[in-house]
């Protein structure tokens, strides 16, 4: 017997898609909500003690609350809480810039033992890599295509 | 004021979350590339002059998830043309993103280095 | 015209093949699990006094190899051949473990497959009068694998509801072709199935189940059609780790196909070794899963007399990391071995 020839579903992967335990979408989508406003309103907690009490003008702001951020998913992924969170919020705690961190963290932390140049120095960029190559890259065209559009006289958004 | 803002900043930056999660649970998409998708989508909302009235209304909701790094990767490269003309295409976005860029090496290394990955029970 | 060849797949061995002794070693998981007592040994933790996840897997292959080789009452030098694999890249597990056993060795990877597969080959070579003791020995570790097949452990992504765990696990089974310790109730290997690959174009590397379970269902099939023999021939019909989702496809695919219903004697390892635990999703897979259930569970029942005969089909799906990020599909295998009481 051939399954492939004795089976009768014609789509397979519609047939399993079908039958499927299915995940809770809603549900997880008001996890992601919840825990991704949580760690954005901490941010702006940071904002307010960056302009407020460090006196600091916008960029600095900006600069102060993206760096604490950024060691507290850092910290967070380290001591091994992060994953479980990551597990209950889903997008809540990958979208914000700690979850930058933690991509950039956990793959360095697994490879450790390959070597500090090789593990950890290489794979800090496995994930980190690709944003900032997409990030800055689509930066540049917007940059040239504004460059063009301002030498030219042409009114622009920004 | 200052609550107003915060919970602006709660429930924009939850909502750009959910975004994310939608992407992650209809799509099959993998949070290397949410990321990705993410900060590609904020430079080009940007550019399009879309995000900076979101920033300003919910500060931090905006500029916490991975949009907001596309949006200073954006402002930047856009603020440094004014500055310094076409090499501003190239210094601009790096040199607004050189706080957070720095801070994740930096950190991220030292996390690295100190902790060991745990299998959880 | 071979005289050993059974129908489409299967071969039939001359003289009952003794499986005399058996080892399994299980992880912290594996000793929350309801088969926690089967095991020989529980690890204390997932690094169990090694330095990294491989070297831990392989003290867990080893021991499982020790433990058969000590239950058979044999040592190592009496053991003719060692035929094993893994689920690491170049099968290290088994590899550098057989560099430590000191043993010949015949390396082989069949994934999860590996353990039915390394019985049916073993059990081959034993019936074939080409060597009296073989030991076979599959291992897998939660740590080591994840990395390799998925994303690091500290990455915050969350598994989707079909995920399974990779288990912290090895078994290891002795073969010898008589009954050295004269136990008449000795498992004995009586009839293989050899799988072919079957590939229903399953892509989702978190979907392990769906992408194994037509292998697994043709292969059960073909094995009851060679031998001519009907579902309830056997007390259990045992698959290695479709998980849940994938052992429902199964029963519904054996059905579709030639209206056999699995459904009263079917039994899934990875279904079962986490089952009641939290966060296990599909519940267990890898290697060492259908190893360790086999040569703890399954044989402690055989040994009890509460279960005469089972088919061991251990599935596997044969992808590497390269090809599933090429975005190629999912490949499944599954290998059958019919193991009774020697007195039934």
């Amino acid at each position: 017997m051939d399954i492939n020839k004795s089976i009768k579903i014609k789509n397979y992967n519609e047939y399993v898609k079908q039958k499927m335990p299915k995940s809770k979408v809603f549900l997880d989508c008001i996890k992601a909500f919840f825990v991704g406003g949580a760690i954005c309103t901490v941010g702006q907690g940071l904002r307010l003690l960056a302009q407020e009490v460090l006196l600091l003008d916008d960029k600095g702001t900006a600069a102060f609350v993206a760096m604490v951020l950024v060691f507290l998913g850092a910290l967070f992924t380290g001591l091994g809480l992060y994953d479980v969170l990551g597990n209950f919020a889903g997008a809540g705690s990958i979208v914000p810039i700690t979850g930058f961190a933690n991509s950039i963290v956990s793959p360095a932390m697994e490879y450790k033992r390959e070597g500090m140049v090789l593990g950890v120095g290489a794979k800090l960029f496995s994930i980190a890599g690709p944003v900032l190559v997409y990030g800055i890259s689509a930066s540049v065209l917007v940059g040239i295509v504004y460059f063009i559009l301002h030498a030219c006289g042409v009114a622009t958004p920004l | 004021m200052d609550f107003m803002d915060f919970v602006n900043a709660f429930w924009v930056g939850g909502l750009i979350c959910v975004v994310g999660q939608l992407l992650l649970s209809l799509t099959n998409m993998t949070s290397a590339r949410i990321l990705v998708a993410f900060v590609t989508a904020g430079v080009i909302l940007t550019a399009l002059g879309l995000y900076q009235p979101l920033v300003e209304f919910a500060g931090a909701g905006a500029t916490v998830p991975l949009t907001g790094f596309g949006y200073s990767l954006a402002t930047g490269v856009i603020e440094a043309i004014g500055e310094k003309g076409f090499l501003g295409v190239f210094t601009g976005g790096i040199t607004a993103g050189a706080a957070g860029i720095t801070a994740a090496i930096v950190f991220g290394y030292l996390a690295a280095v100190i902790f060991n990955p745990k299998i959880k029970k | 015209m071979s005289k050993k060849h059974r129908g489409a797949q299967s071969v039939a061995f001359e003289k009952p093949v003794y499986l005399i002794g058996r080892g399994c070693v299980g992880g912290v998981m594996e000793g929350k699990g309801p088969l926690a007592r089967h095991f020989d040994i529980l690890a204390s933790d997932a690094l169990w006094g090694e330095d990294s996840f491989e070297k831990a897997e392989r003290k867990f292959f080893f021991e499982a190899a020790k433990k058969a080789i000590e239950k058979g009452k044999k040592s190592s030098r009496d053991i003719d051949f060692l035929v094993g694999g893994d689920l690491l890249n170049q099968i290290i597990s088994a590899s550098f473990s057989a560099r430590d056993l000191d043993i010949p060795y015949l390396g082989l990877y069949g994934a999860c497959s590996s353990m039915a597969e390394s019985l049916a080959v073993g059990s081959m070579i034993v019936d074939g009068g080409f060597a009296s003791h073989v030991l076979c020995a599959t291992s897998s570790h939660f740590g080591a694998a994840e990395r390799q097949f998925r994303f690091p452990l500290e990455l915050g992504t969350p598994k989707p509801p079909t995920g399974q765990n990779t288990a912290t696990a090895a078994g290891a089974s002795l073969l010898s072709d008589a009954n050295d310790l004269g136990d008449p109730g000795c498992p004995v290997i009586r009839r293989a199935t050899i799988g072919n690959v079957v590939d229903f174009g399953v892509t989702d590397a978190n979907n392990m189940g769906a992408a194994m379970a037509p292998a697994a269902a043709e292969t059960i099939l073909n094995h009851l059609e060679d031998f001519s023999l009907e579902p309830d021939y056997y007390d259990k019909i045992v698959t290695g780790d479709l998980g849940t989702f994938g052992s429902e496809l199964l029963i519904d695919l054996a059905k579709q196909v030639s209206g056999t219903d699995l459904s009263k004697v079917h039994y899934d390892c990875g279904a079962s070794l986490y089952a009641g635990l939290k966060k296990v999703y599909c519940g267990a897979s890898g290697c060492g899963c259908s190893a360790s259930v086999l040569n703890g569970y399954l044989l402690d029942e055989m040994q009890a007399g509460r279960i005469r005969r089972i088919l061991f089909v251990a599935t596997g799906a044969l992808h590497s990391p390269t090809s599933a990020q090429q975005g190629e599909s999912i490949p499944g295998i599954a290998h059958g071995v019919a193991i009774e009481r020697g007195d039934v």
